[in-house]
């Protein structure tokens, strides 16, 4: 099998590169949370949350700074902006969105009956350098809004 | 990412990450995690692979569905469908662009000093 890529040693030889004195300190826990099912996935909702942005980036807020948002899962984005994110540029593209955000799919699993709905809505976190700020401020939002959409569970998928 | 995950855990809604960043993932610790071997950008299947995204998107419900604790991390089946070799492409630093990243350095860290100037 072929070795996957190691993007922890990547990442951090090239801030290294760039001169940044001290490396990026990635988050771990030695504690994972784990929440059961409380129902067959046949009955599930699922919502779905993605690290891109708008079209228009109307996720920023007056200073600039990317916030979590919401969109419409019908009709689907056709695309959405990924630009500001890390993904590999040279290798490939994302103008296919359901290659990230996977509406479409899932709802073909919704009309065949797997997955019990899809949510209304899909949400989409900014990638942040503060670990802080994701935690304290934008995970909660995201937990918020699948609440709202009564999505009792949730794909995630990063770029 | 897997922030946003444990986070949705430890408050009761069940959660599965498809993504192509094994040892972040890991290193971070998630409750479920389809791993998809592709460069970055595409979790969830090659670009205009309607079969194949189909496929993965199976891959991530059954997860879902069946793991029994955390760090339950599944390896897709599903290969990049080209032979592109794209593993050493992402991030790697050429010898000769050494010196343009130092100085595309330094010009951020210019720009974030005087981002952070008071008034």
């Amino acid at each position: 099998m072929t070795e996957t890529v190691r993007y922890i040693y990547r990442t951090r030889a090239y801030y290294r590169a760039l001169g940044y004195p001290s490396d990026y300190v990635w988050a771990r826990f030695d504690e994972v949370p784990f929440a059961r099912l409380s129902q067959p996935l046949s009955q599930a909702r699922i919502g779905l949350v993605t690290t891109a942005s708008p079209p228009d980036l109307g996720n920023r807020d007056s200073a600039g700074k990317r916030q979590v948002w919401s969109g419409p899962v019908s009709p689907a984005p056709a695309t959405l902006f990924t630009a500001n994110v890390a993904w590999d540029k040279e290798s490939t593209h994302t103008d296919d969105r359901a290659s990230f955000l996977p509406i479409e799919a899932l709802q073909e699993r919704v009309a065949e009956g797997t997955v019990g709905g899809l949510a209304a809505r899909f949400h989409g976190v900014p990638t942040e350098y503060s670990q802080r700020k994701t935690m304290e401020i934008d995970a909660p939002q995201v937990l918020e809004r699948l609440r709202a959409d009564g999505a009792d569970v949730a794909l995630l998928s990063p770029l | 990412m897997s922030l946003v995950a444990r986070h949705l855990e430890a408050n009761g809604i069940p959660t599965v990450i498809v993504g192509s960043a094994l040892d972040i993932v890991e290193y971070c610790g998630v409750p479920r995690f389809l791993f998809t071997d592709f460069p970055l950008g595409n979790p969830c299947g090659p670009p205009w692979r309607r079969d194949l995204q189909r496929t993965i998107m199976g891959q991530a419900l059954d997860l879902l569905g069946s793991a029994e604790g955390p760090r339950t991390t599944r390896r897709s089946d599903i290969a990049w469908p080209s032979d592109d070799d794209w593993r050493p492409r992402y991030g790697r630093v050429k010898p000769e662009e050494i010196e343009r990243l130092r100085k595309l350095g330094e010009e951020r860290r210019e720009r974030q000093a005087e981002l952070k100037k008071p008034g």
